[in-house]
């Protein structure tokens, strides 16, 4: 008869079927470039990708078993023109009991691993460097209390093998702050004192995204997190805290004519040493916009929306494309932060950063000025 | 139009009321089955508003720096998704098939309160028009389906000092949408509560009770201790807006928490109210198409009470990242493991029913055992998410939006058309199509794994949720093509359908009163039934009244089980 060979054809086209479009479904499991949990950098996010390991071995001797039930079931039982009536089996309690204590074992097995994880990562005592990141619509604050209040945005500056305690503060909507290869998420609240912390094995960038919806541009609050030597870092640091100059030539001092005057930027934009006194004056929470003051030694700007794939090698103000050659911007189009002076609501409709027309000159003028921040 | 009046040997014509016309019979109604199919069709309307917002995000993430929508118009769109799938979708659609059919499983003449059920009805219809006209107005909800606090007092969730957009009315569309929403679930639920327990046929006790009924039963009561918990969070959030309360706003000394607090003690039965009645529906199409009954009933019906109890306790499993006591963690996820135990032990009776079967791999069938293993995959990412640090790294991002689809979509939606495809012939007599049903149900298989299953990746390599766009570079672009293919895949397998549904309608096979020779009550009857569902009592002697009136030799009551 010629049903039973086609019936295997079907079962093992089917099959192979199954196989094939599953395995695309695994396709770019790849995670190289990723801000991958799995790719972790340090050890909070390591325990936290050991317990996905864990887990997905729990689940899949789970799925097989089941899902195995199911197909077993589907090949085995199904009417055929000769299947007997079934036996009307209405139950057996054995079974039931069986069926009941043994998932209840694995899940509480779990539940022990989980909790015993999660009290293991409470943060160990003694040194660590405090950053309080404060959420704004739509872009991160980093401010770092002890060390002369030293207020930058949208990089996150921290040395290599320390531990860092991460004060959330916001003053708008709920946010969160999550590094996926450093640590989880913790949500950063209005009126609420939430605090995590992480720490970094090796030195590198990494990203950073805002990971509760908080209006408009919740897609472009990134950030990312540069991880440097100690030595790096204190140089960083002891930069960080002087204050900008207060006069400029060239070219940078149109810019810097522009940025107190008619650009209009320091309305919102405080510069220590130009329009701020200190990091710790009381005006300067009046700027609503970040603050300047080494604004070139950053990597990321406007929450992100910026980045270059080549984001790594180098921060925006040694990006070629916005290199100042003849007077000129080397490449308007490319060079980010030409664009953003350009039309800041063309790239990040809705933001704050509502600005009167710059001229082409007016903004290689901007651009030369913040070039010397660094 | 005149009809005419015989009264003894005098014929009188009138005019033909309201109420006798083809339109009033469905405006006026009041019975059961016509406000069930009004609910039904009304849900399934939504569906395709919901469904095509969904292709409108799945459009704007094929690739990355997507410029299909605009933020503003994508925040509007992934909010309304949402909102439209759960309270206008599957809601009502639940509620249209425990109307038309619980009543009629439990050989009832009609509902408790048939008036209040049309009432029910038409505040659904009136909020769902409401909540979707937002969109014409350009103020469409777009704090996202939850709406959180305090982005919601911010009105139209303009930047913090307003500069860019005025304030708009978007997020009391949603508070008033819901509230309105809210008072038909109510209305049903009591409906539901007071039909199950007080109209079932002699001789139905509850251990005699479809699967589908109890299912619904508990839902009812899940909706009436979990809506007042919603409906309370947006009167607050209404006079936070308006009427200068602050309950909220930590500046004045109120508390952003307390919203999600009150929202996911509702949010959360809220999803067991979007799946228990599924449970029902598949405890009594893989019985019937196994030909056996129902292995372990009794533990079916109570891990359904169980899980509705445990609903209560596991809220916070919504909130493990906004700093909760450590204690108050464990708590959260020892109650959500827990939960996990009925609902495998409900997998494992359905499976035990089809062992040692005979499998009829009709439509109904094929959703059925679909649900159960789209419904595993999303059981097990599920208790994933319980692992307190490992929920840390992947909650807010695109893990749990392959979670909570895979037990959704490959849950409640699979369930919904297995329950489509196994009552249309009873509504309407005729059979929806086998071999474009087969169609659809393959194209839904894989075009729901080909969307979700890539979203588990992306949340592993780092994706948040609700973005409208997302750089290139970082290896989510393929995985995110991947989804926007198989939501086509999905929307082709929608297409099929309504071409099944409308030719079917029109030419269909007919069915017979009882196509699949099922076991419950509602089979016996016309297809579809007469107004008065039963001419005489249904006689109830064990859970299968009609097989046991089919079958009187070997009747259930008469092989000594119940």
């Amino acid at each position: 008869m010629r049903m039973p060979i086609f019936r295997k054809m079907k079962r093992w086209g089917t099959l192979c079927t199954v196989v094939a479009l599953f395995s695309i479904l695994f396709a770019a499991c790849d995670t190289g470039n990723s801000p991958s949990i799995l790719n972790t950098a340090g050890p909070v996010a390591g325990q936290e990708a050991n317990l996905f390991w864990f887990i997905l071995i729990v689940a899949c001797i789970v799925f097989v078993v089941v899902e195995g039930w199911i197909i077993l079931n589907v090949v085995r039982f199904h009417a055929r023109p000769n299947s007997p009536e079934p036996k009307q089996t209405q139950g057996n309690n054995a079974l039931e009991i069986g069926w009941t204590i043994v998932p209840s074992v694995f899940l509480f097995l779990v539940l022990a691993v989980t909790i015993r994880t999660m009290f293991g990562l409470a943060q160990p005592p003694g040194n660590h460097v405090t950053v309080r990141a404060v959420g704004h619509q739509w872009w991160w604050e980093f401010d770092y209390p002890n060390d002369g209040n030293v207020t930058t945005a949208d990089s996150l500056y921290v040395p290599v093998n320390t531990v860092v305690q991460i004060d959330l503060v916001s003053t708008n909507v709920i946010h969160s702050f999550w590094i996926p290869q450093l640590t989880g998420k913790t949500d950063d609240i209005p009126g609420h004192n939430n605090t995590m912390w992480f720490k970094a094995n090796t030195t590198g960038i990494y990203r950073g995204e805002c990971a509760e919806y908080c209006g408009t541009q919740h897609a472009h609050m990134d950030f990312d997190v540069v991880v440097l030597s100690p030595a790096d870092y204190a140089t960083w640091l002891s930069q960080q805290q002087q204050a900008a100059s207060s006069s400029a030539s060239g070219m940078a001092a149109q810019g810097l004519a522009l940025f107190k005057g008619a650009g209009g930027c320091s309305g919102c934009h405080g510069i220590v040493g130009v329009d701020l006194p200190s990091y710790t004056s009381s005006t300067a929470a009046n700027f609503i916009g970040p603050n300047l003051t080494h604004f070139a030694s950053r990597h990321l700007i406007a929450g992100g929306i910026l980045s270059t794939t080549n984001i790594h090698q180098y921060n925006w103000a040694n990006d070629p494309a916005c290199q100042i050659v003849n007077g000129q911007v080397a490449s308007p189009s490319t060079c980010g932060l030409y664009q953003w002076l350009l039309n800041p609501q063309a790239i990040k409709p809705g933001s704050d950063m509502v600005i009167g027309h710059l001229t082409p000159q007016q903004i290689t003028e901007l651009i030369a000025y913040l070039q010397t921040l660094q | 139009m005149a009809t005419r009046t015989v009264v003894e040997g005098v014929s009188i014509e009138r005019r033909k009321r309201f109420s006798e016309s083809y339109l009033g019979q469905w405006v006026m109604t009041t019975d059961h089955k016509k406000i069930g199919i009004m609910y039904i069709v009304t849900a399934f309307f939504f569906f395709l508003v919901g469904g095509t917002e969904a292709l409108l995000i799945r459009t704007q993430l094929a690739e990355p720096n997507g410029k299909v929508l605009s933020p503003e118009v994508y925040n509007q769109v992934f909010t309304m998704h949402g909102t439209t799938m759960i309270f206008l979708f599957v809601m009502p659609m639940l509620v249209g098939f425990g109307n038309y059919v619980a009543p009629l499983m439990i050989g009832a003449r009609d509902m408790a309160f048939p008036r209040l059920n049309a009432f029910g009805y038409w505040v659904l219809l009136f909020g769902g028009i409401f909540l979707t006209s937002s969109f014409l107005f350009n103020a469409a909800p777009n704090g996202g389906w939850f709406n959180y606090a305090p982005l919601s007092e911010l009105t139209s969730g303009c930047g913090a000092t307003a500069y860019t957009c005025t304030p708009g009315p978007n997020a009391d569309f949603w508070a008033l949408g819901v509230l309105l929403l809210g008072v038909s679930s109510i209305a049903g639920a009591v409906n539901f509560v007071v039909t199950i327990l007080r109209l079932r046929a002699p001789g139905m006790t509850l251990n005699r009770m479809p699967l589908f009924v109890w299912m619904t039963l508990v839902t009812a009561f899940l909706l009436l201790f979990a809506i007042p918990s919603l409906s309370a969070a947006s009167i607050l959030l209404l006079l936070d807006r308006h009427l200068g309360t602050h309950f909220y706003q930590a500046a004045y000394g109120g508390d952003p928490l307390l919203w999600q607090h009150l929202f996911w003690s509702f949010g959360h039965p809220e999803v067991y109210i979007l799946i228990l009645p599924v449970f029902g529906m598949i405890s009594e199409i893989i019985p019937v198409f196994s030909r056996k009954p129902l292995f372990g009933y009794t533990f079916v019906a109570w891990s359904g009470v169980a899980i509705g109890f445990l609903s209560f306790t596991v809220w916070a499993h919504h909130m493990f990242a906004v700093g909760l006591p450590p204690i108050a963690q464990a708590f959260f996820a020892t109650s959500t493991t827990l939960i996990a135990i009925p609902t495998a032990v409900k997998v494992f009776n359905w499976c035990a029913t089809m062992w040692g079967g005979k499998l009829v791999l009709k439509v109904p069938m094929l959703f059925a055992i679909g649900f159960v293993a789209m419904f595993l995959i999303g059981g097990l990412n599920g208790v994933a998410l319980a692992v307190v640090p490992f929920d840390y790294q992947v909650t807010d991002s695109y893990f749990v939006v392959a979670h909570l689809h895979y037990v959704l979509f490959g849950g409640s939606v699979f369930g919904i058309f297995a329950g489509i495809y196994y009552w249309f012939p009873k509504m309407t007599g005729k059979l929806l199509g086998e071999r474009l049903g087969q169609l659809q149900f393959w194209l839904f298989l894989v075009g729901v794994n080909l969307t979700f299953f890539p979203m588990h990746l992306l949340g592993l390599m780092g994706m948040p949720r609700r973005i409208y766009t997302y750089p290139s570079g970082l290896g989510w672009s393929l995985d995110n093509l991947l989804a926007t293919i198989g939501a086509f895949t999905i929307a082709t397998g929608v297409l099929v359908f309504l071409f099944n549904f409308i030719l079917s309608l029109r030419s269909g096979q007919p069915s017979g009163d009882d196509p699949w020779d099922a076991f419950t009550l509602e089979w016996d009857t016309t297809s579809p039934p007469a107004v008065y569902n039963f001419p005489t009592l249904p006689v109830v002697r064990s859970r299968r009244p009609f097989y046991d009136k089919k079958n009187p030799d070997i009747a259930d009551w008469k092989m000594g089980t119940h």
